[in-house]
C-alpha cells in the first residue's frame, strides 16, 4: 500500500462529499417539479413530450398506478430492444455486417439493459451493430437509470407526504430526471471525454500500419456518449468488452477518476434529496455517513489484499502487489477502488479483472452486491434499497426507546415490515437458489473454468451480479449458453423488479400514514448510533444470509491460498 | 396506592411452585399443534425436532445416534422452553382469576318486581339489562349497574384490593357500582347495566387469564419480521447442501437441521408472548386493568399528557397561608374574622384557616353564644356567622362584593382587587371577609404543589412527553401553579368541550395523548384520547369511554402507565435485538464444525477453539435452548426502566443487549463445549 494509493481513495471521498449537497440540491428541485435554470431551454421540449403523448405531468397517481406504468413501460422497452437484436442483421447502422443475436443472448441482453444490470453476455464490438449499441442498449442507460431515480423519488414521497394517497406522476419524473439532469450532464461529459481522447464517431473500423510493420483493425465507435451516462447512470456495459480496462473508454488517469466519480455522483446527491424531502438533511447525512463508513471498510479491505499481492507469486520471486488482470496504467490502489465503486454502486463497470483479484479482494465486490448493492448503490435503486434496511433497522432497534417504531416520522408497523422483509428476501432467494441450482445441475456446472471454491465463486459472482443488477462479471464463467443466458436473465428481472414493487407498496402505505413529530423520546435516526446501528444491521442480516456460500467461495479460496493450495 | 405497592413486591417472586408446576404441565398441553401453529417460529422449530426424532430412526448418515438423540432432546426442549414460557407468564393470572370466578359464582340477585318492594331472588347470570335489584347491607352487589336510588358505603376489596369502604349514591359521578362488590351499611337500588357475562367481572377474569389475548399491532408486526427471517434463513440453510455438492461433499440433514434452528429467532419468538402478557400483567398488578393490549403499546407512545391540576399536580385540598387585609384593617383583626367564620366550616379550607389563625395570631376562640352559621348556598356563594349584630361573611372575591353592593368603600374594593391579583398570580386562591357590610380583606388559600412532582415532570421532558396541566382555575391563577409545577403548558377554567377539542388539537398534530378522568362528561374525551384512564369511582360511561381503569383511581399514575407501556415495548425490542445478534457466534460455532471436512482451511473459523466439530454443533443448540429459560426472569419482569431521553436510553439498550448479545454466546458456547467434552458428551 502506497501513501498515494491512501490519498487517491481519501481525495476521491472528499470530492464525492464536497459535490453531495449540490447535486442533491438539483436533484430536489426535480423531485419538486420546480423550475431549474434549464426551463428556459429544455421547458418546452418537456412541454412537448408531455403533449405528444397526452400526459398530464400534475395527475398524481397512487402506488399502484405508479408502479403499473412502469411496469409497462419497461415491458414495452425490453420487447423493442429484444426485437432490436434480433434483427439487427436486416437492421441499417451496421457497418461490420454483424448478424441478429440468438434467442436467449437477445433475451438475457435485453432484459440486462432494461433492469439496468448490463451483464454482458456477449463481447461488444464483436456482436453489436452501432445501431443495436445506440438504439438497443444506449437508450436503456438512460431510461434505466432515469426509472430507478424516479423510483426513489417515490418513496422519498411516502416519507415526505402526509396522510394522502399518492406518490407522484411516474411519467413526469422520468421526463424530468432524464431531460434535466441525465441528458445535460452527458453532454458535458461525454465532451470531456472527447477532449481526452475517446472515440465519438460512427466510423466502423480503422486500419493501421503497426510500428513493428503488421496491419491491425482498431474498432471505433460512438463510444465517449456511451461513456459518459454508462457511468453516471450506474449502467456499466461497456462499448468494448475490455471495458473501462481499454484505453478507448479509460484513457488517462483523470479520465478514470472522473469515471469512478461520477458512478457515485448521483447517489451520493440522492442522500442529500432525501434528508431535504422529509425536512431534515442530517437525515440524509446520516444515511451517507453509513453507506460511507461501509465504502471505506470495503475499500479498505480490497486495497490491503490487492495489495498484499500472492503469498505463492511472492515465493516464486514475483515481488509487489497482485497485478494480475490489472492495467499497468491504473496499478493497484487505482483498480481496488475501481472495483469497491462499480460494485458498491450497482455499475458493474470495471479496469480490471475480478476474477484474478485475490480471494479476499474478490469477496468484497462480492458481497457489496449481496447486501443488495445499498452502499451508494444504483442511481436511485441504491437508497431505496437502503431504506428498507433502514425501515428493518428501525424496527428491530427502534423498540428499544420504549415508543412502537417510527422513521422520520412515519410509524413502521406490520405492512412496511412485511413489505420490506418481502423484497429483502428476494436477494438470498434468487442468488443462493439460483447457485445452489448451478451446482448440481450439469448446465450449470459446465460454466465455471476453475474448480474448487474459486469456480464456485464464479457461479456465485454470476448470479449475485445478477440479481443485484450490477452487472459486472468475475469472468472465468462460460456464462453465453441458454442455460446462463435464461436463468440470469430470470435473476436480473426477479432481482430489479421484485423488489420494487414490494417498495413501491411500502411508499403508498407510508404516504397515506400520518406525520409523528419528532421529540426528544423519539428513536434518533441522525446520530452515530443511528449510522453504527446501520451499519451493524446491514452486516449482520447480509453476512448471517451469505455467510455459508462466502465461506465456501471466496473464503475458503483465501485458506486455502494461504495453505499453498490454488485453484 | 400503599397497597398495590405491597401487591407488588409480594408478586415478585416468580419461580414459586405453586406457579413453576403448573406451568410444566401446560407447556407440554401447548405442544398442541393447533396452538402452536400461533408462534410460527417455534412451530417449525418443533416440525424440525420431529423431524430428527424421525432421523434418529430412518436416517441413514455417518453421525452416532447418541449425538442426534441429544440434538433431538435439545430441539424438543427449545420448544418446550418457550411453552413454559407463556404458561409461566399466564400462570399468574390464572390464580387471580380463579378466585374472581369463585365471587361471580355465588352472586344472587334480589330482582324487585313491577311493585318496588317485592323481590325474587334469581342468579345473577340472568340478569338482563334494565332490571332493578335491591342490594342491602352485607349483599354482594350482583350486576354492574347505576344506582337509581339510595346511598350506601361499598367495600370494592374483591376488585380492587382496597379495603376501605367507598360512597355509591344514585345520581351524579358516583353513581357506577361493580357486580362481585359488597355492600357494608344502608340499602340501594341498582340499575343493571351489563348483560350477562358482559361485566366488569368478567372482562376482568378474560383479562388477567389471557383468554381474549389477542396479538397488539406491534406483536403481529414483530412476528411477521420473525416468519421473515426464518424464511431468509431457510433459504440460507436449504442451498448449503447444493453448495456442499459443487465442493464435492455433503452436510447430513441433522447438521443442516442444527444450523437452521440456531439461526432463526427462537429466543425472542418463545419469549414473545411472555413478554405481553407479563407486561399487561404488571398493569394488573399495578391495579390498572388495560382493556387491550393495544392501548398498552399506545401508552408508550404517548407524547402529550392531560393532567388534571386537583389531585394529581397538587394536593387535593387548598391550605390557607396568608391574611391580607386592607383598609388599615390589621392582620389580626382580619384573622379573628376568617377564624369565627370558618368555626363552623368542616371543609378542608376552613379548618386550615383555623389553624393559620393559631399558629399566625396565637387566637383561640370558641364559637359565641347564640352564634348562628350562614351556610354555604350555590346562589350566594358566601358562608359567614352571624352573633348579637355582627355579621362576617367569606366567600369569593365576587360574590362578597356582590353581597355588600353600597356599603363597601371603593378603595377598599380597589385594593382588594390588588391584593387578590395578586393572591392569583402567586398561583393561590384569594377568598375574601367582610364584617358588618365593611371589606376586611383576603385570605390567601394556596394550592399546595406535590413534593417531587416537579422532578417527574422533568423527567417526562427529557423522554418527550409534553405535560399539560387541566384546571378549572383561572388563567392567571393556573399559570402561576402551572409554573410551580413545571409542567409545559395549561388549559384555565377547562370545560370538558375545551379537554376535547385540545385533544383533537394534539391529535390532528400525528401526537398521541393520554389523561384520565371520571365524571360522565369526561366520557367523550376520554374515548377520544389515545389512553384514556378511567377512575373506578367514576361513572359507567366514564369507565365504558376509557381504554384503561384505575382501580385506585388515583390519577399521578397515569405517569406510571406511560412507564409501563415503555417498558413493555423496550422489552421486547431488548430481547429481539439480543436474539438477532446472537446468530453471530452460532455461525462461527457451526460454519467451521460443518464445512470443514470440506474445506480443511475453514477451520481457523473456530475461533471459539471448540473441540471438534460435534461437540461444536451440540453447544450451538445447548446454548440456544439454555438461553430462553434464563431470559424468562427478564421477559417477564420487564428490563430495567428509568426515564431518560431517546438517545441515552437507545445507547445504554444497544450497548447491554446489541453488544452483549454478541458476546455472550461466544462465551456461553465455550463454556458448554468445555462441559460437553468434559462429560463425553460428544
Amino acid at each position: 500500500m502506497t501513501i498515494q494509493g491512501w490519498f487517491l481513495i481519501i481525495a476521491f471521498t472528499g470530492i464525492l462529499l464536497a459535490l453531495t449537497k449540490p447535486v442533491g440540491m438539483w436533484l430536489h428541485a426535480l423531485y419538486e417539479g420546480r423550475r431549474t435554470p434549464l426551463h428556459v431551454v429544455l421547458g418546452p421540449v418537456e412541454r412537448g413530450f408531455y403533449k405528444l403523448s397526452g400526459i398530464d405531468p400534475n395527475a398524481e397517481q397512487g402506488w399502484r398506478r405508479y408502479a403499473l406504468h412502469m411496469l409497462l413501460f419497461n415491458v414495452a422497452l425490453l420487447i423493442l430492444t429484444y426485437a432490436v437484436l434480433r434483427l439487427q442483421g436486416v437492421l441499417p447502422g451496421n457497418p461490420q455486417g454483424l448478424a441478429g443475436l440468438s434467442p436467449d443472448l437477445a433475451f438475457n441482453t435485453a432484459v440486462s439493459f432494461t433492469t439496468n444490470t448490463n451483464w454482458q453476455s456477449y463481447g461488444g464490438e464483436a456482436t453489436m451493430s452501432n445501431l443495436s449499441q445506440m438504439l438497443g442498449l444506449t437508450i436503456h442507460n438512460f431510461l434505466s437509470a432515469a426509472t430507478g431515480i424516479a423510483l426513489a423519488f417515490a418513496l422519498f414521497r411516502g416519507f415526505a407526504r402526509r396522510s394522502v394517497a399518492t406518490i407522484g406522476n411516474f411519467w413526469a419524473d422520468v421526463t424530468r430526471v432524464t431531460l434535466y439532469l441525465l441528458l445535460p450532464l452527458c453532454i458535458v461529459y461525454a465532451l470531456f471525454l472527447v477532449a481526452s481522447g475517446v472515440p465519438q464517431t460512427m466510423a466502423g473500423v480503422v486500419d493501421v500500419q503497426t510500428l513493428e510493420g503488421a496491419r491491425q483493425s482498431i474498432l471505433l465507435g460512438p463510444v465517449a456518449s456511451q461513456e459518459a451516462i454508462k457511468m453516471l447512470g450506474t449502467n456499466g456495459g461497456g462499448f468494448f468488452n475490455a471495458n473501462s480496462a481499454h484505453p478507448f473508454e479509460n484513457p488517462t488517469a483523470l479520465v478514470n477518476l472522473v469515471q469512478m466519480l461520477s458512478i457515485f455522483l448521483i447517489g451520493f446527491g440522492l442522500t442529500w434529496t432525501f434528508g431535504k424531502a422529509v425536512g431534515n438533511t442530517r437525515q440524509g447525512w446520516a444515511i451517507l455517513a453509513a453507506m460511507v463508513i461501509l465504502f471505506l471498510a470495503s475499500v479498505s479491505v480490497s486495497y490491503w489484499q490487492e495489495a498484499a499481492g500472492n503469498p505463492i507469486l511472492h515465493q516464486l520471486g514475483v515481488a509487489g502487489g497482485n497485478m494480475e488482470g490489472k492495467e499497468v496504467r491504473f496499478g493497484v490502489a487505482a483498480s481496488a477502488l475501481f472495483s469497491v465503486v462499480t460494485t458498491a454502486a450497482s455499475c458493474g463497470a470495471v479496469n480490471a479483472m475480478h476474477d484474478s483479484f485475490t480471494a479476499l479482494g474478490g469477496l468484497v465486490p462480492l458481497f457489496n452486491m449481496q447486501l443488495g448493492e445499498v452502499v451508494i448503490g444504483g442511481v436511485g435503486a441504491g437508497i431505496y434499497g437502503f431504506l428498507l434496511f433502514a425501515i428493518l433497522a428501525v424496527f428491530v432497534a427502534g423498540l428499544m426507546v420504549g415508543r412502537t417504531p417510527e422513521y422520520v416520522g412515519k410509524k413502521i408497523e406490520a405492512r412496511e415490515v412485511k413489505l420490506a422483509v418481502l423484497a429483502i428476501a428476494v436477494l438470498p432467494l434468487m442468488i443462493l437458489g439460483l447457485t445452489a441450482l448451478s451446482s448440481v445441475l450439469q448446465q450449470g456446472l459446465a460454466g465455471p473454468l476453475n474448480k474448487g471454491p474459486h469456480g464456485f465463486s464464479e457461479i456465485l459472482y454470476a448470479f449475485t451480479s445478477a440479481v443485484a443488477n450490477n452487472g459486472s462479471a468475475f469472468a472465468g464463467l462460460t456464462a453465453n449458453t441458454p442455460y446462463y443466458n435464461g436463468l440470469l436473465g430470470v435473476a436480473m428481472w426477479v432481482g430489479r423488479f421484485f423488489i420494487i414493487v414490494p417498495m413501491l407498496a411500502i411508499a403508498g402505505s407510508l404516504a397515506a400514514k400520518k406525520y409523528t413529530p419528532e421529540s426528544a423520546g423519539s428513536f434518533p435516526t441522525t446520530g452515530g448510533l443511528w449510522v453504527g446501528l446501520l451499519v451493524g444491521i446491514i452486516l449482520v442480516l447480509g453476512g448471517l444470509t451469505f455467510l455459508p456460500s462466502l465461506a465456501l467461495g471466496p473464503i475458503a479460496d483465501h485458506l486455502s491460498m494461504i495453505r499453498g493450495q490454488l485453484f | 396506592m400503599a397497597k398495590s405497592q405491597s401487591q407488588r413486591s409480594s408478586a415478585k417472586s416468580l419461580f414459586t411452585a405453586d406457579l413453576v408446576v403448573p406451568a410444566i404441565k401446560a407447556s407440554f398441553l401447548k405442544l398442541n399443534p393447533a396452538e402452536l401453529v400461533r408462534n410460527p417460529v417455534m412451530f417449525v422449530t418443533a416440525a424440525v425436532a420431529l423431524l430428527m426424532t424421525i432421523l434418529l430412526v430412518v436416517g441413514h448418515d455417518d453421525l452416532s445416534i447418541a449425538f442426534k438423540a441429544q440434538l433431538a432432546v435439545w430441539l424438543w426442549l427449545t420448544v418446550l422452553f418457550g411453552t413454559f414460557a407463556e404458561a409461566l407468564a399466564e400462570g399468574r393470572g390464572k390464580a387471580q382469576a380463579a378466585s374472581l370466578r369463585a365471587t361471580k359464582a355465588e352472586l344472587v340477585a334480589k330482582r324487585l318486581k313491577g311493585d318496588g318492594r317485592q323481590y325474587d331472588d334469581v342468579p345473577a347470570s340472568q340478569l338482563k339489562v334494565g332490571d332493578i335489584v335491591l342490594v342491602e347491607t352485607n349483599d354482594l352487589i350482583p350486576s354492574d349497574g347505576e344506582v337509581v336510588s339510595g346511598v350506601a358505603s361499598v367495600n370494592e376489596a374483591a376488585i380492587t384490593g382496597e379495603s376501605a369502604p367507598v360512597i355509591r349514591e344514585a345520581g351524579g359521578d358516583r353513581s357506577a357500582v361493580t357486580a362481585g362488590t359488597r355492600v357494608i351499611s344502608d340499602e340501594i337500588r341498582v340499575k343493571v347495566t351489563a348483560e350477562p357475562g358482559k361485566g366488569f367481572l368478567d372482562r376482568m377474569i378474560a383479562l388477567v387469564e389471557g383468554a381474549e389475548r389477542q396479538k397488539t399491532p406491534n406483536e403481529v408486526a414483530l412476528t411477521i419480521l420473525l416468519v421473515g427471517l426464518t424464511i431468509i434463513f431457510l433459504i440460507a440453510v436449504g442451498t448449503i447442501p447444493g453448495f456442499a455438492s459443487f465442493a464435492g461433499g455433503s452436510i447430513p440433514v441433522a447438521i443442516l437441521a442444527a444450523l437452521l434452528i440456531t439461526l432463526i429467532p427462537t429466543t425472542i419468538a418463545a419469549l414473545l408472548s411472555a413478554i405481553g402478557i407479563a407486561g399487561m400483567d404488571r398493569l394488573v398488578r399495578f391495579n390498572v386493568l388495560a382493556k387491550s393490549g393495544r392501548a398498552v403499546e399506545a401508552a408508550g407512545d404517548v407524547d402529550v399528557l392531560l393532567l388534571d391540576k386537583t389531585g394529581t399536580i397538587t394536593i387535593g385540598d387548598r391550605q390557607a397561608s396568608e391574611f391580607r387585609s386592607v383598609g388599615g384593617t390589621s392582620d389580626a383583626e382580619l384573622a379573628e374574622a376568617a377564624l369565627l367564620a370558618s368555626l363552623a366550616d368542616e371543609t378542608p379550607e376552613g379548618r386550615s384557616i383555623v389553624v393559620l389563625a393559631r399558629d399566625r395570631f396565637d387566637l383561640h376562640r370558641a364559637m359565641p353564644d347564640g352564634a348562628e352559621v350562614i351556610p354555604f348556598t350555590a346562589q350566594t356563594r358566601v358562608s359567614g356567622v352571624r352573633f348579637g349584630d355582627t355579621v362576617i361573611q367569606k366567600g369569593a372575591v365576587d360574590s362578597i362584593l356582590r353581597a355588600n353592593e353600597g356599603s363597601v368603600a371603593t378603595a377598599a374594593a380597589t385594593e382588594l382587587r390588588r391584593i387578590t391579583d395578586e393572591i392569583a398570580r402567586a398561583g393561590g386562591t384569594p377568598l375574601a371577609v367582610a364584617k358588618d357590610g365593611r371589606l376586611l380583606g383576603a385570605i390567601f388559600l394556596k394550592d399546595v404543589v406535590k413534593a417531587g412532582i416537579r422532578e417527574r415532570f422533568g423527567e417526562l421532558r427529557t423522554m418527550g412527553i409534553r405535560t399539560v396541566m387541566i384546571t378549572g382555575d383561572n388563567p392567571l391563577t393556573a399559570a402561576a401553579i402551572a409554573a410551580e409545577a413545571g409542567v409545559d403548558d395549561f388549559l384555565a377554567q377547562a370545560t370538558p368541550e375545551d379537554k376535547l377539542a385540545l385533544i383533537r388539537k394534539e391529535q390532528t398534530g400525528g401526537k398521541l395523548v393520554a389523561m384520565c378522568g371520571d365524571g360522565t362528561n369526561d366520557a367523550p374525551a376520554l374515548a377520544q384520547a389515545d389512553v384514556g384512564v378511567a377512575m373506578n369511582t367514576g361513572t359507567q360511561a366514564a369507565r365504558e369511554a376509557g381504554n384503561m381503569v384505575d382501580l385506585d383511581s388515583d390519577p399521578t399514575k397515569l405517569i406510571e402507565v406511560v412507564g409501563l407501556g415503555k417498558q413493555l415495548l423496550m422489552t421486547r425490542g431488548a430481547l429481539t435485538t439480543f436474539s438477532v445478534a446472537n446468530d453471530v457466534a452460532k455461525y462461527f460455532a457451526i460454519i467451521p464444525a460443518m464445512f470443514v471436512a470440506l474445506y480443511p482451511g475453514l477451520g481457523v473459523l473456530n475461533i471459539m477453539g471448540l473441540a471438534t466439530p460435534q461437540s461444536a454443533i451440540l453447544s450451538a443448540i445447548i446454548f440456544n435452548a439454555l438461553i430462553i429459560p434464563l431470559l424468562v426472569p427478564l421477559a417477564l419482569k420487564g428490563v430495567a426502566y428509568k426515564p431518560m431521553a431517546a438517545g441515552p436510553l437507545l445507547a445504554r439498550n444497544l450497548a447491554v443487549y446489541g453488544l452483549g448479545g454478541l458476546l455472550a454466546p461466544f462465551i456461553g458456547i465455550k463454556i458448554i463445549d468445555l462441559v460437553v467434552g468434559g462429560l463425553g458428551l460428544a
